[in-house]
């Protein structure tokens, strides 16, 4: 029971991590139509962005957790401006290129600068103990990151069900010609949308500095599963992404813990779920199916 | 960027002798008569010069056999077989197939004599074919397969610097004599860790110990997570005292992070690494592996000669070598030695040269090469990560617990190999 517990515990840990990064998808996918394939590039760029400012500016982890998603968000922005924008009128498929474009690009550019081994970050001080929690007793640092995140996820769902932003969002995001027939002006809401789901991977990806190793390639591995959680939970479903990435962090958790005597199959088990759901319901666990234009 | 001109240098000087040759009247049938291919030695490094192996070996090693050739130059002078050496340099990005093509090209296009280092165990033995083919050189240094040695060896290959048995003999022996009897093993699920998961259990079982529980994470854990098996290692029964990880890299660096964050070692379970180089401890920090034991092929503030070589070193890198750049050094020199020695750059003349011969230099400790199955003997090290509070200077991370004399280092020939 306590590991089953412990291991329940572990897996919304991974899960928070998927939710965040599962989250900007969403919400860039829901405004942009554009599948975000640098978003695991921007993760890494949080992590890197902590050590850079731990290491060259004595920025401790407090002030970095506002800093670099915020640094980032206005990275994200310009990007927006700058590329994605211009494409957004083509096939998709273009953008996907772009943004794959943009992961290679950023991660050499770090391996530039920092190489390829993986740069240390230590836990913060007042997250280095154990909490107990009376039949086991877990890392501070983790309880924290689960408390954050899940903050973070309900801030996000308030704000876009009870801000005059968020309708806004909500409404182009489901339904954009109709949206600009009631007069309002989709387009100025584009640029910041993208910078905000950019913010959450750094966000993500400073959380992740203390207990993950910090490299240029940190963000290739775990993107994939991300996509297969956005897939899982309804492209662009908002509340689908964030329980599809708890759930699949839970899954995996419960894959390696129980199934450890069959490694392919806790190897392979998102893809398993994914294929399933996908099987089950074409369009996601949350989504809808693309009303005919 | 001086390489470059060296070769066209060279290039054109033995053009500029064909043409002398040709009016001569003499013949030109190169090579019939003369004692080096080309009328020069080729050394031909091909490694990762930009992937997660780049930083332990990569174009540093490049500069290590640099050195190497500055050094036998200096040391013959006049007398040297020649003083036309260079080397050509290749980025196999870990593929097997990148691999395999670029040592064809390296032999068949650049005139490439000897081919050096090659991490990763699937491009190391695929360029062993090429030199079986090609009969040319091999001398690998980066790739940890035993099977270089074992089903794939063949009479140009030879392997220089470790191998997963040296690994684990090191490693698993002294540890379970040393620290404790009952281990738990986590490896990644793929060629190299299945292998070292069953050199380490080999090793751990001949010592009297017990592998009271292992598994296989995911390769790649694209969750990052080994949480799962770190919080199973204190819950086992007996409780192992070593947690045993053949991870490497990134994802050693991930089991190390998170093995701290759940205390392991304040519950009694130790820690050993089945393969670490010195540019993972720097990435982790001492203080993130202080106690954790591993085994070294080569350390470079062992002793004054090291410690000389890596001053060197630091002097053209800017670092301090990993045990792959001082193998790169050594290979590189003992292989001009051989060609001194014999007067020709023939690799079969050289093979036999080389067969048999005992050797001490910077990073060979009573070496020998050993005719058998051209495995590299030399005395391996079991070292301790330092606490930090010992750490005296940068690079200053392990202590060297015991020599492991060379003859126990490795294994006994395989039946296996037939050269």
């Amino acid at each position: 029971m306590t590991s089953f517990l412990q291991n329940t515990f572990n897996g919304l840990v991974s899960g928070a991590f998927y939710a965040l990064l599962a989250l900007g998808l969403a919400v860039i996918f829901g405004m942009l139509r554009v599948v975000n394939f640098a978003h695991g590039a921007f993760y890494m760029l949080g992590a890197f962005g902590a050590y850079v400012l731990l290491n060259e500016a004595g920025v401790p982890f407090w002030a970095a957790l506002v800093v670099v998603p915020v640094g980032l968000a206005l990275l994200g922005m310009a990007l927006e401006r700058a590329f994605i924008h211009r494409l957004t009128r083509l096939d998709p498929l273009y953008n996907f290129l772009l943004t794959f474009g943009l992961t290679l690009i950023l991660q050499d550019l770090v391996k530039l600068r920092y190489g390829v081994q993986s740069s240390p970050y230590e836990t913060p001080s007042a997250l280095s103990g154990s909490v107990d929690f009376g039949i086991f007793d877990f890392p501070t640092y983790r309880v924290f990151i689960l408390g954050f995140a899940v903050a973070v996820c309900l801030g996000v769902w308030w704000a876009l069900t009870r801000t005059r932003v968020g309708m806004v969002v909500r409404a182009s995001t489901e339904r954009p010609e109709l949206t600009r027939a009631f007069g309002v002006n989709v387009g100025r809401w584009v640029t910041p949308v993208f910078g905000f789901g950019i913010g959450l991977a750094g966000l993500a990806g400073v959380l992740a500095a203390p207990m993950r190793a910090v490299n240029p390639l940190m963000g290739a591995d775990l993107i994939i599963v991300v996509f297969a959680v956005v897939v899982i939970g309804g492209l662009g479903s908002i509340f689908g992404s964030v329980a599809a990435g708890f759930g699949i962090g839970l899954v995996q958790a419960w894959g390696e813990a129980y199934l450890s005597d069959y490694p392919i199959v806790s190897q392979t088990i998102v893809f398993i779920v994914m294929a399933v759901v996908l099987l089950w319901r074409p369009a996601g666990l949350f989504g809808r199916e693309e009303a005919p234009a | 960027m001086g390489m470059r001109r060296t070769v066209g240098v060279a290039a054109a000087s033995a053009a500029a002798m064909m043409v002398v040759a040709g009016c001569g009247g003499g013949g030109p049938q190169s090579g019939g008569d003369e004692k080096l291919t080309g009328g020069k030695i080729v050394l031909g490094v091909l490694n990762d010069q930009s992937g997660a192996y780049s930083e332990l070996s990569g174009k540093n090693s490049v500069k290590a056999v640099e050195m190497a050739i500055a050094d036998f130059k200096a040391k013959y002078g006049d007398k040297a077989v020649t003083t036309d050496i260079t080397v050509e340099t290749a980025d196999h990005q870990n593929k097997p197939d990148v691999a395999n093509s670029k040592a064809q090209e390296m032999f068949d296009r650049q005139g490439v004599d000897l081919i050096l280092d090659v991490p990763t165990s699937s491009a190391a033995l695929r360029v062993a074919d090429v030199a079986k083919e090609k009969k040319k050189l091999y001398f690998n240094i980066g790739a940890a397969t035993t099977e270089l040695t074992g089903k794939s060896c063949n009479k140009y290959t030879f392997h220089y610097a470790y191998d997963t048995y040296m690994l684990a003999n090191g490693t698993g022996k002294v540890t379970t004599q040393q620290v404790g009897k009952n281990w738990y093993i986590l490896y990644p699920n793929y060629a190299f860790g299945q292998d070292m998961e069953k050199s380490f259990s080999e090793a751990i079982t001949a010592a009297g110990g017990t592998v009271v529980g292992k598994d296989g994470a995911p390769f790649p854990n694209t969750s990052g997570d080994f949480s799962t098996f770190l919080l199973k290692a204190p819950t086992l029964n007996p409780k192992p005292q070593v947690l045993g990880t053949m991870q490497a890299g990134a994802e050693l660096v991930n089991v190390v992070k998170q093995y701290n964050e759940f205390k392991l070692r304040d519950k009694g379970v130790g820690l050993a690494v089945g393969l670490m180089f010195i540019t993972d401890i720097h990435s982790l920090t001492p203080a993130a592996l202080a106690g954790t034991t591993y085994t070294d092929a080569w350390y470079w503030n062992f002793d004054q000669q090291n410690r000389e070589f890596a001053d060197r070193f630091q002097g053209e890198t800017g670092t301090r070598p990993s045990f792959a750049h001082a193998a790169n050094y050594s290979a590189a020199t003992q292989y001009l030695e051989a060609v001194q020695a014999a007067g020709t750059d023939d690799a079969d003349t050289i093979v036999k040269e080389l067969e048999g011969k005992e050797v001490n230099d910077v990073f060979l400790r009573n070496g020998k090469i050993r005719a058998e199955d051209h495995r590299v003997v030399h005395d391996a090290y079991l070292a301790q990560v330092k606490p930090q509070s010992e750490v005296s200077e940068p690079w200053d991370y392990v202590k060297i617990l015991e020599t492991i004399p060379a003859a126990e280092a490795f294994r006994a020939p395989s039946p296996d190999c037939k050269l």
